[in-house]
């Protein structure tokens, strides 16, 4: 099956991949005179996108792709969203929702979902600048072909109040295993509210302490602009990085049959294992890197498991790769299978 | 811990935020997560939701009665898109870029106690800052004429009135080319 959906953007090489997968910038925009979503009907919402897609044809030739989200059947739009390529709300009420793909430079523009746009661009590991001179670039083309509403005093204006000003969401997902093993995470990331960042626990988008992973954004939006916000959200992640190096080493030192233990265990049943949940996946696939990481483990592991396996065994990804009707109990066989074969290659 | 929302399963998704040091945290099972179309993967506004409401509930609150009793306040409407004050206090979204304009009076303090301030100091787009640019042009060119026509240079006058027509027809034709 061709692969057009599945990015794996995961994989590529990024700054601080030991503690931060990914980053992520994204910025909300709305057209001037247009009802915002929530207060347009279907009819109006259609026909914004019938003349998002005219004005913007100029993105087919700068690598964008256009879809009607209709036009996805259910795995299609599942398995962007594991990619996070589009938001959970982007996969409902897909009759009056669009999109524009870049797959090569991992940006979106979602159309129709909280607001007219959202401009969306991923990249593994820490690297804010970078991706923010794309991103910016990319709203400086859409803004010569369109009227953003937008205020002297409030600056873009946006459906939700939150996301007033730069309408800009700046977030890092980050892997930590070390904070939560000490039960320093708690106080960490409450000192990090303190700094008009907010932190949601992540895997498989719930359970958050299973594979450690957490993601911390930028709250505030109006006040600061966008360099500044992308500023202080890296200060605040680059202590981050520091504590988590720090936890690693202390647990090293102090508690290091007890992890090797634990992370040998992982390994142990991933590699033996026919049957995995995903949540149970992710969290020894998250003690496998935090062992890779570490150097507790000395097996010839690909030292890009993680990466490489964080979306591609989620149910989605199982059923676009494997076929769409796997049913719960044949998706933990699959998921395990492709574990197994991964591990057992060397 | 137990979800907050319906205190059966074991939270798995935590929420915390702090605004103006008060903290706010909510707990949630997976499924009540999923269900709650707020919570989206790259917003939060799941926590948002029930905190604004929260402020403008308090808002309310923190009035005195007359508030309630003086209908101009629920009779502010938006007249391009028909949402009242009342409904965005309650649904917590504004309907389109005018009920900024509207609803305007009430919206500092609300974004006060959201973002800690009340001002954009970001990005601006393109044809925005072409008519701050062409407005402050414009703005001298008057008072230049001004002095011209004080100086009974009409002729100039005359020149002066016309470069601002143009500007003026090019700031029309950027808007409409779109
Ligand atoms: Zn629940
Ligand atoms: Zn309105």
């Amino acid at each position: 099956m061709e692969n057009k959906f599945v990015n794996s953007w995961q994989m590529e090489a990024g700054k601080e991949k030991d503690v931060i997968l990914s980053s992520r910038i994204r910025l909300a925009r709305n057209l001037k005179k247009y009802k915002f979503p929530n207060k347009s009907n279907d009819l109006e919402k259609n026909k914004l996108i019938d003349m998002l897609r005219s004005k913007l044809d100029f993105l087919n030739d700068s690598g964008f792709e256009f879809y009607l989200m209709s036009d996805l059947d259910e795995v299609e739009r599942e398995v962007l969203h594991e990619e996070h390529l589009i938001s959970r709300g982007h996969t409902e009420s897909t009759t009056t929702k669009a999109l524009f793909l870049n797959n090569t430079n991992h940006l979106s523009i979602m159309i129709n979902e909280e607001d007219h746009l959202r401009l969306q661009i991923l990249k593994a590991g820490f690297e804010f600048s970078k991706i923010w001179e794309v991103i910016d670039q990319l709203d400086n083309q859409l803004d010569k072909k369109l009227e953003y509403a937008f205020s002297d005093k409030w600056g873009y204006l946006t459906s939700c109040p939150t996301n007033v000003g730069t309408a800009m969401r700046a977030s890092v997902m980050c892997h930590l295993p070390a904070l939560v093993l000490s039960g320093r995470i708690d106080n960490i990331l409450g000192a990090v509210g303190k700094f008009g960042l907010t932190v949601r626990g992540v895997a498989g988008e719930g359970s958050s302490s299973e594979a450690e992973l957490f993601q911390i954004s930028n709250q505030i939006t109006l006040g600061f602009n966008e360099k500044e916000i992308m500023e202080k959200l890296e200060s605040v992640i680059q202590q981050i990085i520091t504590e988590e190096r720090k936890s690693r080493e202390y647990l090293l030192r102090n508690n290091y049959i007890k992890l090797k233990d634990n992370v040998a265990r992982s390994f142990g049943i991933l590699k033996y294992a026919y049957q995995l949940e995903e949540a149970e996946a992710l969290k020894y696939l998250s003690r496998i890197k935090f062992g890779q990481d570490t150097n507790l483990i000395k097996e010839n592991i690909d030292q890009d498991l993680f990466s490489k396996l964080l979306f591609k065994i989620k149910d989605a990804h199982l059923k676009y790769n494997f076929g769409n009707n796997l049913n719960q109990e044949k998706l933990n066989i699959k998921r395990a299978e492709v574990i197994r074969n991964i591990l057992n290659e060397e | 811990m137990l979800c907050d929302r319906c205190g059966e399963n074991e939270a798995s998704v935590h929420l915390t935020r702090i605004i103006n040091g008060q903290k706010e945290e909510i707990h949630l099972c997976e499924d009540c997560a999923r269900k709650s179309s707020k919570l989206n993967s790259d917003d939060n506004n799941l926590s948002f939701q029930s905190l604004l409401s929260g402020i403008l509930n308090h808002n309310f609150s923190n009035q005195d009665s007359s508030f309630f009793s003086n209908k101009n306040s629920e009779k502010v409407i938006c007249p391009n898109c028909g949402l009242s004050y009342q409904e965005f206090t309650q649904s917590g979204l504004f309907g389109c870029g005018e009920c900024f304009k509207v609803f305007d009076k009430k919206l500092d303090d609300l974004f006060k106690r959201i973002h800690g301030n009340t001002r954009h100091s970001g990005k601006y787009p393109l044809s925005f800052k072409q008519k701050i640019e062409a407005e402050s042009e414009i703005n001298q060119l008057k008072i230049d004429m001004q002095t011209a026509v004080e100086n009974e240079d009409f002729e100039r006058a005359a020149k002066i009135r016309d470069e601002i027509h143009a500007i003026k027809d090019d700031m029309e034709e950027e808007q409409n080319g779109k």
